[in-house]
């Protein structure tokens, strides 16, 4: 039970008998294995990056091809949320590495300040669309506030994904369910996080340059 | 290891159920039941097409205002040509040969229990579902369908007072492909994650059955095209409901009014559209490609010819289909030079379809060829794909493409490779897999007649639309009886829509024959087709984990046919190393 620390979470659990590759490694024997849920992320992580790589060509060539594109100007706030949103990615990095060595305290500590660094990133974003419409920019405004809401709604729907994920993880942790050989959803949800992270400071630079 | 048992109760086990298997012919179902709308669909364009003017009581009762007094109006006849592509290319092609025969036989062949994510493979269908829920809707809101064609040109789709169909019809159809997109999206993670890591000891990457790899390189396809097409569409939407101006052009007039929207590009849209729709004719042809190698080499008793190549050539079809989206689009204005690249990348894809044709006719050369139904849509799939394939030589060439493009033989040409073809692969597929799927045989007579009928059928209605081509009839007319120039057509048409009327009615042949050997065929044994792959190792249907508990292990390829001094004329997957001390 979740109430006691059992040792399958401490030690990994022994690779499936005289099954190859896979075969199934779940705790039941059917569904994802440690691997295979590594692979689906980087797999989800390439769908990802193709509609952000969709969108910005469409940033590119909607903005190159007619002359009504007015620069936006970028709210300060974004600077802040930038900073935070950094920030709880290396608190989540310093506790997966934490985990890994089994200081599970740690652990919960730094996840749990990451997880909520996440969610101000996300009220931060929240900040900045209510100071562009005070300013009198929507979604309609102009293609470069048109690229600014949608790129940024985009992203936020990942933010919040992501963050259902470590606020899975967190719940998981302080009821005593993982431990440095049960640590899978604990990597696949930091993964993605540092990858939202990266998104961000790429339409950063995007919004910067082009925006 | 000990085996999995089901889970007991009929929702769990038939409704949201997690076993491959059961979502599979949940898939195929879908395509079924999709099919049958599509073709419906195609039946009233064909009626319409030689009798524009007859009145049809039941028009009126079904369109009150499309069809006024029951004769048809050309926006109707867009509608119905509209949902007629959509319907065909999303829940038919996409979704039986990946969908349905993968999800069923992956898993089993390369000896796994499961895909690497049930839940989401079962949150994938249900996606699917939705999807196609949402679609069919559009058939009952006020305006009726969209008509603004399958691939949803804008201006036409991004302006809600463009036409009837496009206000609520419209919206409904972009949402639907939006939760469609998604689906695909968990599908090819599922698709992808199971072939790289849940394989059996022994399988490796070049003892894959050919099923296997198509499956593979279609859901990298269908991964990076439907992330696309879900981006494109949320700009449609925007553009349709936010006032935002991705696509719409400046200066537009509707009803006398100016619209608001300036500066957008329709050409945008379609390099995004374009850019997942031609991967998607590979997602539609792949799996039949693959299934066509399977039995051709299972049904000549000989390995197949070139694997290698064949593995090879499955790759740098999926490589290239991302680069020629552009000759979808000669048409658009764009540069000479642009149109010329994507010319000789075009021309280019020739080569690895043609090393397949070689080598499946290197594969049949010398077999001892079983002429099973199965067998036979295989061969009429390879049939089909040289001549819609050599037809695609021709709208390839952008000279060529400028005069082809809005005729007939457009038509005839998407139809033959991507349309039919993909269908006899799921012909063959269904009659080489029932066996597997249901536990009994389907009947065989009834199936060559079915095969016989449907073959000469398809030619009989396609062949002809690349003469009308090239005589200059335009597509997406609704009626031809105006214009002097194609009068002497007219009994063209009027002979390819009889050949639709009794290609259409023979089909009923094989939904007979379909679900009476479900429950009446002949008992399937474990192997009736003498076969070498992991499914024709377990029991027909195979057990709810796919190999009661235990864990296959692979010593050889997927091909071995014939082998020399083996004791029987194949060699399965699972056979000891050494054949010959067997």
């Amino acid at each position: 039970m979740p109430s006691s620390i059992t040792s399958d979470i401490i030690k990994p659990p022994a690779p499936p008998r005289g099954g190859g590759f896979g075969g199934g490694g779940g705790s039941d024997g059917r569904g994802a294995s440690r691997r295979a849920s590594m692979t689906g992320l980087m797999v989800l992580l390439a769908a990802t990056t193709m509609a952000f790589a969709a969108f910005t060509s469409a940033f590119v060539v909607r903005r190159g091809m007619s002359n009504d594109w007015v620069a936006l100007p970028l709210p300060p706030v974004l600077w802040v949320n930038t900073i935070v949103l950094i920030c709880s990615s290396m608190l989540l990095e310093v506790a997966r590495r934490s985990l890994k060595s089994g200081r599970r305290g740690e652990f919960n500590r730094y996840w749990t300040a990451g997880t909520v660094l996440g969610a101000l990133f996300l009220l931060g974003q929240g900040f900045a669309w209510r100071q562009l419409n005070a300013a009198g920019i929507f979604v309609a405004s102009n293609p470069s506030s048109s690229f600014f809401y949608l790129l940024t709604a985009a992203h936020g729907l990942h933010i919040l994904g992501g963050l259902t994920a470590l606020v899975y993880v967190d719940v998981q942790a302080l009821s005593l369910r993982l431990g440095p050989g049960k640590r899978t959803a604990v990597d696949v949800s930091a993964v993605f996080w540092h990858f939202v992270d990266g998104l961000w400071l790429y339409l950063m630079a995007l919004f910067l340059v082009w925006g | 290891m000990h085996a999995h048992h089901a889970p007991q109760g009929f929702i769990r086990k038939y409704v949201f159920s997690l076993d491959h298997k059961v979502i599979g012919i949940q898939y195929y179902f879908l395509a079924l039941f999709s099919v049958l709308v599509g073709m419906s669909l195609s039946l009233l364009m064909r009626f319409h097409m030689i009798h524009p003017d007859a009145k049809v009581g039941w028009f009126a009762t079904l369109w009150p205002t499309a069809a006024q007094g029951g004769i048809m109006t050309p926006e109707l006849y867009l509608s119905l040509m509209t949902m007629h592509g959509t319907i065909m290319v999303f829940f038919v092609l996409t979704t039986a040969p990946q969908s349905g025969f993968g999800n069923y036989f992956l898993p089993i062949q390369i000896g796994a229990e499961d895909m690497a994510f049930p839940v989401l493979n079962m949150l994938s269908f249900w996606t699917t579902f939705i999807a196609l829920a949402v679609m069919v809707a559009a058939f009952f809101v006020q305006g009726g369908p969209p008509l603004a064609g399958w691939t949803a040109y804008p201006p036409l789709s991004a302006l809600a007072n463009s036409g009837p169909g496009e206000g609520l019809g419209q919206t409904l159809w972009i949402v639907s492909i939006a939760i469609f997109c998604g689906a695909s999206l968990m599908g090819a993670i599922n698709f992808i994650a199971t072939i790289i890591d849940l394989r059996c000891q022994g399988m490796s990457l070049m003892r894959l059955p050919l099923t296997c790899w198509t499956w593979f390189v279609t859901a990298i396809l269908g991964l990076l095209g439907f992330a696309v097409l879900l981006a494109a569409g949320v700009l449609l939407i925007l553009d349709r409901s936010a006032g935002t101006s991705f696509f719409v052009p400046g200066g537009l007039m509707i009803s006398d009014q100016i619209l608001n929207h300036k500066g957008g590009s329709p050409l945008l849209w379609q390099h995004l559209f374009w850019f997942f729709g031609h991967p998607e004719v590979y997602i539609a042809i792949l799996p039949g490609m693959g299934v066509t190698s399977q039995l051709l080499s299972t049904f000549c008793r000989k390995p197949i010819f070139g694997y290698r190549a064949m593995v090879y050539a499955i790759l740098s079809i999926g490589f290239l289909g991302f680069m020629v989206w552009g000759h979808h689009m000669f048409m658009s204005g764009m540069s000479p030079y642009s149109a010329m690249a994507f010319s000789v990348l075009t021309m280019a894809i020739g080569v690895p379809s043609a090393i397949k044709t070689f080598n499946w006719i290197g594969t049949l050369w010398g077999g001892k060829i079983r002429f099973t139904t199965a067998m036979m849509f295989a061969l009429g799939f390879v049939s089909l794909f040289v001549t819609g394939g050599l037809s695609g030589i021709f709208l390839g060439q952008p000279a060529l493409d400028l005069y082809f493009h809005d005729t007939y033989f457009v038509v005839g040409h998407f139809h033959m490779i991507m349309g039919v073809a993909a269908i006899f692969g799921m012909f063959a597929g269904t009659f080489y897999w029932f066996p597997k799927m249901f536990g009994r045989m389907m009947n065989e007579t009834l199936g060559k007649i079915h095969f016989y009928i449907t073959f000469v059928g398809v030619y009989a209605i396609f062949t002809p639309m690349h003469f009308l081509g090239i005589a200059g009839n335009p597509r997406r007319y609704s009626d031809f009886t105006n214009f002097d120039f194609l009068g002497k057509l007219l009994p063209v048409h009027t002979f390819m829509t009889h050949a639709a009327y009794w290609t259409a009615g023979i089909q009923i042949l094989f939904f007979f024959n379909l679900f009476w050997s479900m429950k009446y065929g002949k008992k399937a044994p474990m192997n009736p087709w003498n076969a070498t792959t992991l499914e024709w190792t377990v029991s027909s249907p195979p057990p709810f984990d796919n190999f009661g508990g235990q864990h296959p292990v692979v010593n050889h390829g997927p091909y071995e046919y014939g082998v020399p001094g083996a004791p029987r004329d194949y060699v399965m997957q699972t056979d000891p190393v050494d054949v010959h001390a067997e």
